[in-house]
């Protein structure tokens, strides 16, 4: 009850601090003086603990099962464990967009304390621009998605959450994702600023990249445990879905690449200006336009958690002041180089950067066709489609070929101006991953000529990388170890997408199920009571071609608040494959539906994600740029 | 003058995806199925609700008449928004509602039926939801008509209202 008080008004002077804090830094803005006020690290600090109080008290009303608060009553109940009722204050999306609150202020916190070496003007806009995102959210909340809504008669039992998102993954996925989101915000406003003083340079290069890092590591690690989540809970035995709220979360990630790429450039000498700057504003407007579309209930997903027109409203308003604003200050203010320096050598690494840059936006609207189109059709025509994988896989994976080769090549070239060296080397690694792809699928595949092509583009970045590794030693190491993992990446998902196996069967206890030499055995279920469903687990024995044996046990769950069945999946894994078995109930039956899965080099996915965010965090901690 | 080109063109291409958008928050994106093929209804045994008995699907419905398949719970909501609308219905002699009970607590139920009335010839008892997964169903409430040939020629998803009656009306006839 108090703490659900004390939430509901911090976050109302939150939003008087907002308000106090552009007035201030407004007389700041045209004051002599070169420091920033210190009023307004104050009023942001300030602001700051308002909102973590604010967040905090919305975790205590969940952890007491206070069901006098609306957002506890719908996705709470007491029976849940502790850990799920403070993971369910963001599974939902008024205490999500909390979320979205405490990383704003928080980040642009952080900025203000970081930055104390640039332009004090520059500073000051940055602080400006992200306090108009911060106003819009504060409104957001108060306005459509109060989290402290108060209800009366305080009813006895909550609805409790979903329990497909009662699961670690998802616990800690949102907060990541989001501050990855979220982080793009900041360069959204410190890109703006920038233009409007006109100090998109080396050094404010420099400055930014930080920033885009951080967000593109989070944006990453975020990604991979929605997608780990996918994968075990949803029961298919898939990792990515081309749903529309996953696209939503690809798509900034491809611009947040292209702009690390593009800052690489900008930190040496001041070109690619417009790159930077329009992939700044597309990065933030695309997290925004992903809010818009999953919570406005325009399309359905996990993600949609009520449908309420108003909501959708709010987002796409602001969500189109902010694409007016940006492009407003960007046709008034951007000034193109005068020195035509974005005509680049053919053979340099600028121009193998601006390939790159192609390359993602050519991915960039491969994903976001897939994704807008059918509401766009919807709407004109009233024709409903949906876009699935194929859509994707068509379009997207033969030009992962061109742009595997151009990754293993662009980073070998100089800036400025190159010629290609060491040939030979790179002439053999090409032999060696053309013939070690030959002997591999020779046995394997029907569509033969594709995938030979593909895996040996694949394994060409591989060795080259490698190579790099070895022979350069800590040379470039950020991007040698992003690029092999992103070969790595590539090579773990082409071989798991050939090699994956599926047997879908029914089964009774006690019977014995027979496949190419390899058997499965029922053995016995065993019922448990937890305090918040019922679990019915299979015990498995699988034993496969080669005798060797595996236990599974996957589980059916019955939870009771609210009455869902989930199956839980059960997963062996080997550095070499996974195997995943899950079972359904069959209907009025003693046969229960199985299906059983190896999934050869599913760790190596997960792995080279994470080499991918490692290449990412050695180059924000290291001192000096790559050469 | 080039610039004022682009900006106004990539004003008029952001209005556009705005009205769109704006207009695509009307659109319901509940899925409405478009029944083509004709289905038969399927063969089953469920428990009748007052007797407790199991009655096979072919003593239920019998041929040349028309029958209209309602799926109800206790715990719904939009139940009991469009009973009365059932109520209305069952006065009618040429039509007979079968209830179908979904995933309910039998004394919720017959304290709802106690309550609101009973609308339903008969009603059957689906305590686990998968009777209503073999006609198809997509949710609670649902209202199916099922046609002389015992085919489900028509279904409503949600809750009915006044027109689906009329509708329900006109068919029968």
């Amino acid at each position: 009850m108090l703490a659900n008080q004390i939430g509901y008004y911090s976050l109302i002077l939150g939003l008087l601090f907002s308000f106090l804090l552009c007035g201030v830094s407004i007389r700041d803005f045209n004051n002599s003086n070169k420091r920033v006020n210190q009023n307004v690290y104050t009023l942001l600090f300030l602001q700051l603990t308002f909102v973590v109080v604010s967040f905090l008290s919305l975790i205590l009303t969940f952890v007491n099962s206070d069901f006098s608060n609306e957002t506890v009553f719908n996705n709470s109940h007491t029976t849940k464990p502790l850990f799920y009722k403070i993971a369910g204050t963001w599974g939902n999306h008024e205490g999500s967009l909390l979320l979205w609150l405490l990383v704003l202020t928080l980040f642009i916190f952080l900025f203000l304390v970081k930055s104390r070496e640039q332009p004090k003007k520059y500073r000051i806009l940055t602080l400006l621009f992200q306090q108009l995102i911060i106003i819009g959210f504060f409104l957001f909340v108060l306005m459509t998605s109060n989290p402290f809504n108060y209800l009366f008669p305080t009813p006895t039992e909550g609805l409790g959450l979903n329990p497909i998102l009662q699961d670690p993954a998802l616990a800690i996925h949102p907060p990541l994702l989001y501050l990855g989101y979220v982080g793009s915000s900041i360069i959204f406003s410190a890109s703006l600023a920038a233009v409007t003083q006109d100090y998109i340079s080396k050094e404010w290069g420099q400055h930014i990249k930080k920033w885009i890092l951080i967000s593109w590591i989070f944006l990453t690690i975020g990604i991979m445990l929605g997608s780990i989540w996918a994968y075990y809970e949803l029961g298919w035995g898939g990792f990515w879905f081309w749903d529309p709220v996953e696209n939503v979360s690809l798509m900034p990630w491809l611009t947040l690449t292209a702009l690390l790429h593009c800052i690489l450039v900008l930190e040496r000498r001041t070109a690619l200006t417009s790159w930077v700057v329009i992939l700044s504003i597309t990065t933030f407007t695309l997290s925004m336009c992903g809010t818009f579309l999953v919570r406005s209930g325009i399309l359905n997903s996990v993600h949609t958690f009520a449908n309420d027109p108003a909501r959708g409203i709010f987002i796409l308003i602001f969500l189109f002041i902010l694409i007016f604003l940006s492009l407003g200050i960007f046709f008034l203010f951007h000034k193109e180089n005068k020195k035509n320096l974005n005509n680049f050598f053919w053979l340099s690494k600028e121009s193998a950067i601006m390939v790159n840059n192609w390359f993602m936006m050519y991915f960039l609207s491969v994903v976001l066709i897939g994704t807008v189109y059918p509401i766009f059709l919807d709407v004109i025509s009233s024709e409903k489609i949906s876009v699935g994988p194929p859509f994707y896989h068509k379009l997207i994976v033969p030009f992962l070929v061109p742009f595997l080769l151009f990754m293993a090549l662009g980073p070998k070239l100089q800036w400025i101006k190159s010629k290609i060296e060491k040939k030979n080397s790179l002439i053999i690694f090409f032999i060696i991953s053309v013939v070690l792809t030959f002997f591999i699928l020779k046995n394997i595949t029907t569509d033969f000529l594709f995938y030979t092509i593909l895996i040996s583009a694949a394994f060409f970045l591989f060795f080259t990388t490698l190579n790099e590794l070895f022979l350069k030693k800590f040379i470039n190491v950020s991007q040698v170890i992003a690029h092999f993992g992103f070969s790595l990446f590539i090579l773990a998902i082409l071989f798991n997408s050939i090699l994956s196996s599926e047997i879908i069967t029914n089964i009774k206890v006690g019977e014995k199920y027979n496949f190419n030499k390899s058997e499965i055995f029922f053995k016995k279920i065993e019922e448990k009571e937890e305090s918040n469903f019922n679990s019915i687990i299979g015990h498995f024995r699988i034993t496969d071609e080669k005798g060797k044996v595996v236990e599974l046990k996957p589980e059916i769950r019955i939870y009771n608040q609210p009455e869902i069945i989930t199956s839980e999946a059960d997963i062996k894994t080997t550095l070499l494959e996974d195997k995943f078995l899950v079972m359904n109930i069959v209907k009025g039956d003693e046969y229960f539906n199985i299906r059983y899965q190896i999934k050869p080099f599913m760790l190596w996915i997960w792995v080279s994600v994470l080499l991918l965010s490692l290449g990412g965090l050695i180059s924000l901690f290291k001192k000096k740029y790559e050469k | 003058m080039k610039n004022k080109y682009k900006s106004i063109i990539l004003f008029l291409f952001f209005i556009f995806c705005f009205v769109v958008l704006y207009k695509g928050l009307d659109n319901p994106n509940i899925y409405s199925p478009n029944i083509k093929v004709e289905k038969k209804i399927p063969l089953f045994t469920a428990k009748d609700f007052n007797s407790n008995n199991y009655i096979n699907s072919d003593i239920i419905f019998e041929e040349n008449k028309y029958y209209i398949v309602n799926i109800w719970a206790s715990w719904c909501v939009p139940c009991i928004k469009e009973h009365p609308l059932l109520m209305e219905l069952s006065t009618n002699q040429s039509i007979k509602i079968i209830g179908l009970n979904y995933r309910d607590n039998l004394n919720n139920a017959k304290k709802f039926i106690n309550e609101f009335g009973n609308p339903y010839t008969q009603i059957l008892i689906d305590s686990d939801g998968t009777l209503a997964v073999e006609f198809g169903a997509y949710g609670v409430p649902e209202t199916l008509i099922i046609d002389k040939h015992k085919k489900i020629i028509k279904k409503f998803v949600g809750p009915i209202n006044g027109e689906i009656v009329q509708e329900i009306k006109s068919i029968i006839k």
